[in-house]
């Protein structure tokens, strides 16, 4: 279910991949409403395999053929008592009501153009109601096109008006933040609009798109869908010789390396070192693991065309052991889950015994020849970002920060020693505007430290925000190494006296340093000041979060009960005292 | 290809699309005989055979594959 997509494969044998996929470990349900503008009876059975082969079960509402308008714009009851976690909007060229005629003016154009988006803005409007993503198409362009290459620069030309409607489209989802386009545009020129269309399906059944194009299409609504569940993978970890450059540095030396321009080999090493630069810079943190004298492998980043410094990696191992151990390492050392790595190598042996010692992992099957590593990266869609977050491209510098810290860690005497010396201040306050996409972000992606882990829309963080029947205080912690950025929310619901934390998350990057103990701290007080006397916080226990499984318990809060996987505990406030020591607290 | 090797072909297409591997078809099989088999399966049947096979139907004769027996003939003919 990985690129390269086997698609005749996954037509023919869907019901008994299905039967496989529902046989295997434990799935996050979302209920996913359909809303076509053409036939989806297909795109929801493929979507559904991919979405359980990403470990999500999804529950389908399918509005009736084309009522994707209606289904939006009117009273729907069944659509409301389905509660959608997302909407998938599938239009397509077919749905554009009128295009310009040749004799039009203008105006005239530029009228049809404004009531097109205005069908689309009105939808999205209407579904904002629901709460949840939108996760909407742009347009394919025509396969016929009777004015040939003017189609493409004319006013009249619907390739033209497409494009105007795609531009439009994007603007829109820049500024609606639940809004996610899918792009077609790019996925049917990707696979060829030869390809992407059947006349004959579309007359016998009113499909859109091919059989074949389904899987694709299916496939890049599911990327979709995991990076908004923030399942983005984090961490991209190389092999070097023969992925990172030509030859093998230990026997060739530096100037027998193939990397630079000089030849076509080197070139195509050059562009994959080129791309993983990239995604480095925006965010993606990069890690070497090495069959290699460490020296030997840390000098082929001097090379004098390398585009990748030793600097850009997060974590760097070179070394004999063996490849999975080291990437258990690597994850432990930069303090991610195992399976928000990536393992890129050409050697097919390795890549074998790392899927199978840590199957979490991802290994795509890259093959030996580097022209190729780009589109296994790419097109599973590893990375795939719902939002270029400032914090994301600063995210390397908090990990670079986080070495310098653990390399002076060892020159103290004890623990809090080394804490005071951090000269660390926190800033802990009521939720406001500047940080929502931040927040909503962290609660999607949070796994570990995350004792609910609830996951929040960006209009849910909103509604919480604004009211007062909720403590929402997010944490920001800077030291004398750096910024860390945003890294905890806590949220509590106020009621009847009590004070019930329905969220309690923190990011890796700070732990262990008393940034918990902050947090709570400022709860206390704020729930002091509104007469509450009694904190109730819950532990809802998944496969990543046993990590804070003591957590109110270390905190005094007393155990209440127990149901299967989670527990309740309470804390009174009356004779609290404040638990952080080390940290400078600034409102 | 002989009729006997398209017809072992196209009871593989059904025995995957209808997921059931001791799924016996005969020539009068139809979509009442088979419960699953409803407009989209039949849309995925004829996709499946024109993969496979390497062969493309015509809009017209879509409509005249009624049963088994129909489509095994008319891909007799499209194979020669």
């Amino acid at each position: 279910m990985d690129y390269p997509l086997d698609v005749e494969y996954i037509l023919r044998k869907k019901k008994s991949l299905k039967k496989q996929l529902l046989a295997s470990n434990d799935r996050l349900q979302k209920k996913i409403a359909i809303l076509g503008g053409s036939t989806t009876s297909e795109i929801k059975n493929i979507l559904e395999l991919f979405l359980l082969n990403s470990s999500i079960e999804p529950v389908f509402y399918e509005s009736d053929y084309n009522k994707y308008f209606e289904d939006a714009l009117f009273d729907n009851e069944q659509l409301d008592k389905f509660q959608p976690d997302i909407i998938y909007i599938h239009s397509s060229i077919v749905n554009i009501l009128n295009f310009p005629k040749p004799n039009d003016g203008e105006d005239v154009v530029n009228k049809l153009l404004n009531d097109e988006v205005e069908r689309y803005t009105s939808i999205w409007d209407a579904l904002q109601k629901y709460d949840c993503a939108i996760i909407q198409n742009n347009f394919d362009y025509p396969i016929d096109r009777s004015l040939g290459n003017l189609d493409n620069y004319d006013i009249h030309g619907k390739t033209f008006f497409i494009m105007q409607l795609n531009l439009e489209f994007s603007k829109n989802a820049r500024k609606i933040t639940n809004l996610y386009i899918n792009d077609i545009n790019y996925l049917s020129s990707y696979i060829g609009l030869e390809k992407w269309v059947d006349r004959s399906l579309w007359y016998q059944a009113k499909y859109a798109l091919s059989m074949a194009a389904i899987p694709e299409l299916s496939f890049n609504i599911s990327k979709i869908i995991n990076s908004i569940l923030g399942r983005a993978k984090k961490c991209l970890v190389l092999d070097l010789d023969n992925t990172c450059w030509g030859g093998v540095i230990g026997d060739d030396g530096l100037v027998g390396i193939s990397i630079g321009n000089e030849t076509a080999v080197a070139e195509a090493f050059e562009t994959f070192q080129k791309y993983a630069k990239e995604l480095k810079d925006r965010g993606v943190m990069l890690a070497v693991c090495s069959k290699n004298d460490f020296q030997n492998a840390a000098e082929g980043f001097q090379h004098p065309e390398t585009i990748l410094k030793f600097e850009d990696f997060t974590s760097f191992k070179a070394n004999w052991d063996p490849k999975y151990q080291n990437i258990i390492d690597i994850a432990q050392e930069i303090n991610i889950g195992i399976d928000s790595l990536v393992f890129i190598d050409d050697n097919p042996a390795e890549r074998d015994i790392v899927s199978s010692q840590i199957p979490d992992v991802s290994v795509p099957d890259v093959g030996r020849d580097v022209i190729f590593f780009i589109d296994h990266i790419d097109k599973n869609g590893y990375f795939d970002p719902i939002i270029l977050s400032t914090d994301d491209m600063k995210r390397n510098q908090y990990y670079e920060d986080n070495k310098k810290r653990s390399s002076v860690k060892s020159k103290y005497a004890t623990y809090g020693d080394y804490l005071k010396s951090l000269e660390m201040v926190a800033e802990i306050n009521s939720f406001n505007s500047l940080y929502l996409d931040r927040i909503t972000q962290l609660t999607n992606k949070t796994n570990q430290f995350n004792l609910t882990t609830k996951r929040y829309t960006y209009s849910e963080i909103e509604k919480i925000s604004s009211s007062n029947d909720y403590i929402k205080l997010y944490g920001k912690l800077t030291d004398k190494y750096g910024d860390n950025g945003l890294i905890s929310i806590t949220i509590g619901c106020l009621k009847n006296g009590q004070c019930f934390i329905e969220l309690w998350l923190m990011s890796c990057r700070v732990l262990k340093r008393n940034m918990e103990y902050a947090m709570l701290d400022e709860l206390v007080i704020q729930c002091q000041q509104r007469n509450i006397t009694e904190i109730i916080g819950y532990y809802l226990e998944t496969e990543k979060n046993k990590m804070v499984a003591k957590l109110y318990e270390d905190f005094g809060f007393i155990f209440m009960e127990k149901n299967d996987s989670s527990s309740v505990w309470k804390l009174d406030i009356k004779n609290y005292k404040a638990k952080n020591k080390f940290i400078r607290t600034t409102g | 290809m002989n009729r006997d090797e398209i017809f072992s072909g196209v009871q593989e297409i059904f025995r995957d699309i209808f997921d059931e591997d001791d799924l016996i078809i005969e020539y009068s099989t139809n979509s009442d005989s088979i419960e699953d088999w409803d407009s989209l399966n039949h849309i995925n049947l004829v996709s499946a055979i024109e993969k496979e096979f390497k062969i493309k139907f015509a809009l017209g004769e879509l409509l005249t594959l009624k049963d088994v027996g129909a489509m095994i003939d008319l891909m007799l003919v499209k194979l020669k």
